[in-house]
């Protein structure tokens, strides 16, 4: 049973990843995901803007009380040296490299151009085997064009790849108009793989004390209809990689996303929900599955379900409601 | 050798010497000298070496006296050893200093010298805590500016292994330890060179051992005590010479020659001053100048005070010399001289005497100066040689002041002056958070680092913690800079706020074509127009050059919001013209990078973007010919302040405190209360604004308001008449005060800080538009008229009488009057609340013992108090006597109170049948458990006064002196509330062996601790009472002990009442606990979680610091009431409910712990996983003792 895919021109021992989140913090998370047949691990994302935040803070809380009362001209020790730019994560990628033998994958969100493509090259020097750019602007603008927006996409994407070697994937919100054609674009641009598709964080609102309230919310399984479409429609269509993240809990959620087209399967809700050990269940099953309904690797069963390789394709395509419904029926 | 010049200030040199000399450091923080221990505690945290190579260890004690104990301990164990003091800590020391000094132990202790607390605490320099150890055997040896504290501290280091005899070496507070000066640094060669190793093997090789042992420290009887005393005389005879050996092997290896007594004047003078200290230096500046015209003056600045080698003292003075003056800073009240001048006329008698006087006797006179850093500049030293030249000079004088009860003081000229014309000499107004001292200190090291010129910065602070201005002195030029006095002559003067042209006549320090920099809002165009006659006028009058910024303008176009600081400095050094354009901006930026790039490349590019774009922005403003303005400065109060606010507390808040003479000030250092109400400081730039609409009058603004400028009441509808037109009202939500009553909320927006906790705090939101609550922010200039006039109307409105008032419940309670108000307390000070909630409650009766600290500043700090009188002219009477003393301070305030109770009681009984027994009974056994019986007694005691007097009118018997003593007594029959106050650091470390004490004699006391994990007047240092993981001063890298769970301590006496408390997260339990505590007939404690502007938070948002820290399990909320126990019930309540999110998640809120992931990461992630333990197993800990069930006892 062979369950090694490739990805991003990497070799992976199984399709299945634990993707960006506060489950990777830890390196003995990491290695634990590696023994239960992890095949490679994205890292947690390094945020410019909590960095320039934190150093914002920092300098205000330090700096600002000073200097205004003749007993305490300062509130806190002067430390000659501060760790306030990407330090930490790098360390941890050297880290992840030493404790591991599946590939790293680095994920960075960054603010400025500047910083896109710095931190892009401290995080290959740092080792990572891969980069995903965890690129999002909220579009609340009004006055601003999406095909503007796009360029800026796009244009990040250019100028990384322009400076490292690593291989580059991208993960993609699903509020393009035209999710393809920027799939196109952003591969033209330099993206070797397509992670499909950011979650983005849904604030709530509290009516006992009105205020809008951040909250993370796990995926739920349903959430997977999505990607799982838009990859069978791109899949065959881009050189990309396709990378399938979002709502995959079950054996039967990998499958199907290899089915549609996916090298790999991101997970972080169900190993949130599950722990660590739910990859070695998933895996067992799905090697069960496989032998059931003999498939002899993931490679042989990529695709199959696709846009491009089913009988229906148009059951891919955006379909009206009604007509859902009466298929429902 | 090349030697690095650095511009640093005195602290920092002398604990720069300190730190390479020496292997064992222990510390403790008091103001001025505070510095030294930061200094050597982070280099030790950063692994710096001393000239052996190895990092000293630096260790924090619990007080002076325990820092001196460990000094003594290490130095007899063979350690080099140091510490660092001032004032009331050096006085803690003097038990120990006998010990090292009659041990003959080398040590040097470094003191940035600053009064001794008589009268009143002052902060600042002069000599009176050196002078008290004189007796100790230590040697005193004095230096005079940063150059000289650094080289001084290696002298002492050498020769007090040379000579064995223990050094204090002392520079003045303030004027020389906060004094910035260019200066050359020692290299570690010089040290080395100067330290003589064999020396600190033969200190080792004395140390106690097992391997060597001896017995040290013996008891003595009448036989031989004495001769042992006398065994030392060789080593102090032997000790003079000593020093000045090691300062002629000093002036060859650096080339700077000093003597014990160095001369400076006309080789024939006639005129001599003798002093030491910073004084000396302005002494020696005028002494340049006034021999360079040919006066026969002279000036012998004293080195070594002590051991006083008259031999060295007479070789320096001139043979010429007819009459000396004596300067001493320090009084010693009732002796026939201060020190240094009976030492000066014991000299030269002494050696007259033995017929070995070389010179002709003199006139000798002496006098006081510069007392508390009082000014002390030429014109001071000029009156001091002109009081010689008459026939009868006066002596035991006084200079500086207008000494006009007994006549002591000299008369001087302020204009006259000396200092050079090519020395800069510039005068920057700022506020504290704008950053202008800040961006001064760096321009003196730009100038100082960048230039050949000689650089002097001194600092000015006024004594608020909130809102508070300063100013900056800033001397340059190519000579050496002698003025140890503040700028009165300025060539340049920059005004970084124009609000305070309105308060301050800064410009008449303005010399003719001075330079005036002023930002300001105002365009070009218009700014003639915004300033006041004055400033026209001087502008005109004294050809000064004008120019002008829009500093906020630029600071927010880029990211630095309030900070103007490197926005000011760029147009300085624009102005200034001291460097080209280019290289100004080149240095500016080179000098942002070594200030702020440890802090990340935003903030080096925001402040690079500010220096880009601030020259587009300045402008020279051609001044007119003519003063056209009609605006006058303001009054400091209004006119209807009584006559010694007007007369005393409006010169100090003008700055002119300086003019004020000695007949004004009281002669015991007693003041009125009620003073802040009469101080408008208008410096909140926004204020709350109540919005009846939307408020649900639950109150809870009031209780958090800091400064209780935001205020409700509760009236009948019939006291509207006369309202101003915008005065808000609405009818009152509940009928507890009667049908139909009327309710205002009522903010003074010029006593305002703008923190907005009461805005945080409101739970009300306006259903339409949620961002808004019952109370918004809005600015405040355009309010500020109208709401004056409606904060008089609503003072003029009747408080609620007391006795109606359910006090249990926060929305009531916040109907009392708070007595106390408008203190100088940081913006969203989390300490004052509780402060004013007892106020509240029990004020009109209370007694507060304040220890030293931050409550002691915003509470007693001249010029005004906030502690109010009510209508009655009740309210708290309060004093601070020590740091180390305040529960034996409070106890003995109860002691006397229980004694003048229990006198007047007896006499009742004794006097019953003149008085009435009736009224007797009445006064005896009135319960005064509550507002309604406390009335009620002190309309007995008005009753019982009344009576006395008639009787006293009729009586002629022998009656009479008791009767007498009954009715100063009657008024302790009406029961008093003794309030203990005070921070951690007094609670936990200084002050806990007193506190514990005081807690177990059983007395009814009720301790309030004001607790912020950390010393935070004196910046931020570390005490038992941080947590474990936060980062403090002393604690650099991290506290990585847990803290003291002070509350337990003290439940185990069992008869002791302890709650602790966090307003933020239940403000109705800290109402209960502080109504318990005081109803408590024994010793309370109250644990008040005080979020502090020392924990790196944003301090509007202060009470959700307090939640979170109650959420997360760290702080819990609980009371110990040792009255249940007695009704056989478990007396301990745990009144929250932790563990409700990781400790992290609250941590990482505040700086203090965040910064420790910065810093040391490695470090944090251990100690707060650790810290989460503690919170955890403490919390199990208290919920154990929460479920235990008293035994029933068997009937």
């Amino acid at each position: 049973m062979d369950l090694s895919t490739d990805y991003l021109g990497l070799k992976l021992k199984s399709p299945l990843v634990p993707s960006a989140g506060p489950i990777t913090q830890e390196i003995s998370s990491i290695k634990q995901m590696e023994d239960a047949g992890a095949g490679a691990v994205v890292l947690y994302s390094l945020f410019e803007e909590q960095l320039e935040h934190e150093s914002l803070e920092l300098h205000h809380h330090t700096e600002v009380p000073g200097e205004s009362f003749a007993e305490a001209t300062s509130y806190f020790p002067e430390p000659f040296e501060y760790k306030m730019g990407p330090e930490e994560y790098l360390k941890h990628i050297r880290k992840a490299k030493e404790t591991v033998d599946m590939p790293i994958i680095a994920s960075l969100n960054g603010k400025s151009l500047g910083g896109w493509i710095d931190y892009s090259k401290q995080i290959e020097q740092a080792g990572a085997d891969a980069l995903e750019l965890n690129i999002y602007f909220m579009a609340t603008d009004i006055e601003q064009k999406s095909e503007e927006l796009e360029k800026k996409y796009a244009h990040i994407v250019k100028r990384v790849r322009s400076e490292i070697k690593i291989p580059i994937a991208v993960k993609m919100h699903p509020f393009f108009s035209s999710v393809a054609h920027m799939a196109k674009e952003l591969n033209k641009a330099g993206a070797d793989g397509l992670v499909l598709f950011n979650r983005f964080y849904q604030p709530d609102i509290n009516l006992e004390t009105l205020e809008v309230e951040p909250n993370v919310i796990l995926s739920t399984p349903f959430a997977m209809r999505l990607p799982l479409r838009w990859i069978a429609i791109l899949y065959g269509r881009t050189n990309a990689d396709l990378a399938a993240t979002t709502g995959i809990y079950t054996e039967t959620d990998v499958i199907k996303m290899i089915m549609v087209g996916a090298k790999i399967t991101q997970m972080l809700s169900c190993l949130l929900k599950y722990g660590i050990g739910h990859i070695a269940e998933v895996t067992s099953k799905m090697k069960l599955w496989m032998e059931e309904k003999e498939y002899e690797s993931v490679e042989q069963m990529r695709g199959s379900m696709s846009y491009m390789n089913v009988d229906d394709p148009a059951k891919f395509e955006r379909a009206n409601y009604t007509k859902v419904l009466h298929s429902y029926k | 050798m090349n030697r690095n010049k650095v511009t640093i200030d005195g602290n920092e040199a002398a604990a720069y010497t300190a730190f390479h000399t020496n292997e064992v450091i222990a510390i403790y923080p008091i103001t001025p000298s505070s510095n030294m221990g930061e200094h050597c505690d982070a280099w030790s945290a950063v692994g710096k070496k001393n000239i052996w190579g190895l990092i000293p260890t630096v260790s924090e004690l619990q007080s002076e006296g325990g820092a001196s104990g460990s000094v003594h301990g290490a130095l007899q164990s063979g350690a080099l050893t140091t510490t660092f003091t001032a004032s009331q800590g050096l006085l803690l020391m003097i038990p120990n200093m006998f010990k090292i000094a009659g041990e003959l132990t080398s040590t040097v202790f470094h003191v940035s010298a600053r009064s001794v607390a008589a009268h009143a605490l002052s902060i600042f320099g002069d000599h009176s805590d050196v002078m008290a150890t004189r007796q100790t055997g230590f040697a005193l040896l004095a230096s005079n500016n940063p150059q000289e504290v650094m080289d001084f501290a290696l002298i002492a280091q050498a020769a007090t292994l040379n000579s064995r005899i223990p050094f204090v070496h002392f520079f003045d507070g303030f004027r020389t330890s906060h004094d910035v000066m260019k200066i050359e640094e020692l290299s570690t060669e010089d040290m080395h060179s100067m330290v003589d190793d064999e020396l600190v093997i033969a200190h080792r090789k004395r140390a106690l051992s097992p391997d060597n042992p001896v017995l040290r420290g013996t008891a003595q009887n009448p036989d031989v005590f004495f001769q042992g005393r006398e065994t030392v005389n060789p080593y102090y005879i032997a000790c003079p010479g000593m020093v000045q050996e090691q300062m002629d092997k000093f002036a060859k290896l650096v080339g700077r020659q000093y003597k014990l007594f160095d001369y400076i004047g006309a080789k024939d003078a006639e005129k001599v001053i003798i002093m030491m200290g910073s004084g000396a230096s302005a002494a020696e500046e005028t002494v340049d100048y006034l021999a360079a015209k040919g006066e026969k003056v002279g000036l012998v600045k004293v080195r070594l005070y002590r051991p006083f080698s008259i031999d060295h003292f007479l070789s320096a003075l001139p043979q010429s010399v007819k009459s000396i003056s004596v300067l001493d800073r320090t009084k010693e009240p009732g002796a026939p001289g201060e020190p240094l001048y009976m030492d000066i006329v014991n000299a030269i008698s002494e050696k007259f005497v033995a017929g070995e006087l070389k010179i002709n006797y003199p006139k000798i006179v002496g006098g006081r100066y510069g007392l508390s850093s009082k000014e002390f500049t030429p014109a001071m030293v000029k009156a001091v040689f002109d009081n010689l030249d008459s026939e009868k000079p006066k002596n035991h004088f006084t200079v500086g002041i207008k000494e006009d009860v007994t006549n002591s003081s000299l008369d001087f000229d302020p204009a006259f002056s000396v200092e050079a014309d090519e020395t800069f000499r510039g005068k920057f107004y700022g506020l504290g958070a704008d950053g202008t001292v800040g961006a001064n200190k760096n321009s003196i090291k730009i100038i100082g680092e960048g230039t050949d010129y000689n650089a002097q910065g001194y600092f000015v602070y006024d004594s608020k913690k909130s809102g508070s201005m300063t100013i900056s002195h800033l001397r340059f030029g190519p000579k050496t800079i002698k003025s140890t006095y503040l700028i009165n002559k300025a060539n340049f003067i920059a005004c970084h706020q124009q609000v305070f042209l309105e308060k301050l006549d800064m410009l008449k320090e303005a010399i003719e074509g001075a330079t005036f920099l002023l930002n300001t809002k105002i365009p070009k165009e218009e700014v003639w127009d915004s300033l006041p006659e004055k400033v026209q006028k001087d502008l005109i009058e004294k050809k000064l050059k004008f120019y002008i910024i829009d500093a906020y303008k630029v600071a927010n176009e880029t990211g630095m919001g309030a900070r103007i600081n490197t926005i000011m400095q760029t147009c300085f050094f624009a102005i200034s013209n001291i460097f080209t354009k280019d290289k100004a901006i080149d240095l500016i930026k080179d000098s942002i990078k070594k200030t702020y790039g440890v802090k990340g490349d935003k903030i080096v590019q925001m402040n690079f973007d500010a220096v880009d774009k601030t020259l587009a922005n300045l402008f020279e403003v051609e001044v007119p010919g003519k003063v056209t303005s009609k605006i006058q400065l303001q009054p400091p109060v209004s006119g209807n302040a009584p006559d010694f606010v007007k007369e005393v507390t409006a010169k100090i808040i003008a700055g002119e405190g300086d003019d004020l003479p000695v007949s004004k000030f009281p002669v015991d250092g007693t003041f009125p209360l009620s003073t802040t109400k009469w101080e408008k400081r208008n410096i909140a730039l926004e204020v709350p604004v109540w919005d009846p609409e939307v408020c649900i009058q639950c109150n809870k603004c009031v209780v958090v308001c800091p400064h209780a400028t935001i205020r409700a009441k509760v009236y009948d509808e019939k006291h509207l008449k006369d309202m101003p037109d915008t005065f808000k009202h609405t009818k009152f939500r509940a009928k507890d005060y009667g049908d139909d009553m009327i309710y205002s909320l009522q903010v003074a927006v010029e006593d305002c800080t703008g923190c907005e906790l009461c805005v945080d705090v409101c739970p009300a939101k306006n259903k339409k538009e949620t961002r808004l609550k019952a109370i918004n922010m809005a600015e405040q200039i355009p309010l500020r008229e109208k709401e004056r006039e409606n904060w008089d109307f609503f003072l003029s409105i009747p408080e609620l009488d007391r006795r109606v008032i359910n006090v249990a419940k926060v929305k009531d309670s916040q109907f009392l009057e708070p007595l106390f108000e408008f203190s100088g307390a940081c913006s969203g000070c989390g300490e004052t609340p509780y402060v004013k909630l007892v106020s509240q409650l029990f004020g009109d009766r209370t007694i507060v013992a304040n220890a030293t600290g931050c409550s002691s500043i915003y509470g007693g700090n001249l010029p005004t108090t906030p502690w109010a009188t009510d209508k009655n002219g009740r309210g708290p009477s309060w004093s601070n006597s020590l740091f180390e003393d305040n529960a034996e301070f409070g106890f003995g305030f109860r002691l006397a109170i229980d004694k003048h109770n229990a006198q007047a009681k007896e006499l009742l009984k004794k006097y019953s049948d003149d008085i009435g027994t009736t009224l007797v009974d009445a006064l005896l056994n009135t319960p005064q458990k509550d507002e309604a019986e406390i009335y009620e007694q002190r309309e007995n005691v008005e009753l019982l006064k009344k009576k006395l007097k008639d009787l006293l009118k009729a009586e002629s018997n022998g009656k009479t002196g008791e009767l007498n003593h009954l009715l100063s007594m009657a008024d302790y029959l009406v029961k008093k509330s003794v309030w203990i106050m005070g921070g951690d650091g007094w609670a936990y470390d200084i002050g806990y062996g007193g506190l514990d004490h005081v807690l177990a004699t059983g007395k009814n006391v009720n301790v309030l601790v004001l607790d912020t994990e950390v010393y935070s007047n004196t910046g931020g240092q570390c005490s038992k009472a941080t947590p474990r993981g936060a980062v403090a001063k002393f604690a650099a890298a991290g506290k990585p002990a847990a803290k003291k769970d002070l509350g337990l301590m003290a439940m185990s006496y069992g008869n002791v009442y302890v709650a602790k408390v966090a307003m933020g997260a239940n403000d109705q339990h800290t109402l209960r606990a502080f109504l318990e505590a005081e109803a408590y007939d024994g010793p309370s404690l109250i644990i008040a979680y005080s979020h502090c502007i020392a924990h790196g938070i944003n301090m509007g948002k202060g009470m959700k610091n307090q939640k979170a820290a109650v959420d997360s399990g760290y702080w819990q909320l609980y009371r110990f009431n040792p009255e249940l126990a007695e009704e056989g019930k478990n007396p301990f309540k745990l009144d929250s409910k932790g563990l409700k999110m990781p400790l992290k998640d609250y941590a990482y809120m505040e700086t203090r712990y965040k910064m420790l992931t910065k810093s040391h990461p490695k470090i944090a992630d251990q100690l707060i996983k650790e810290a989460q333990i503690d919170v955890t197993t403490k919390w199990k800990e208290y919920e154990r003792l929460a479920s235990w069930e008293p035994e029933k006892s068997e009937e």
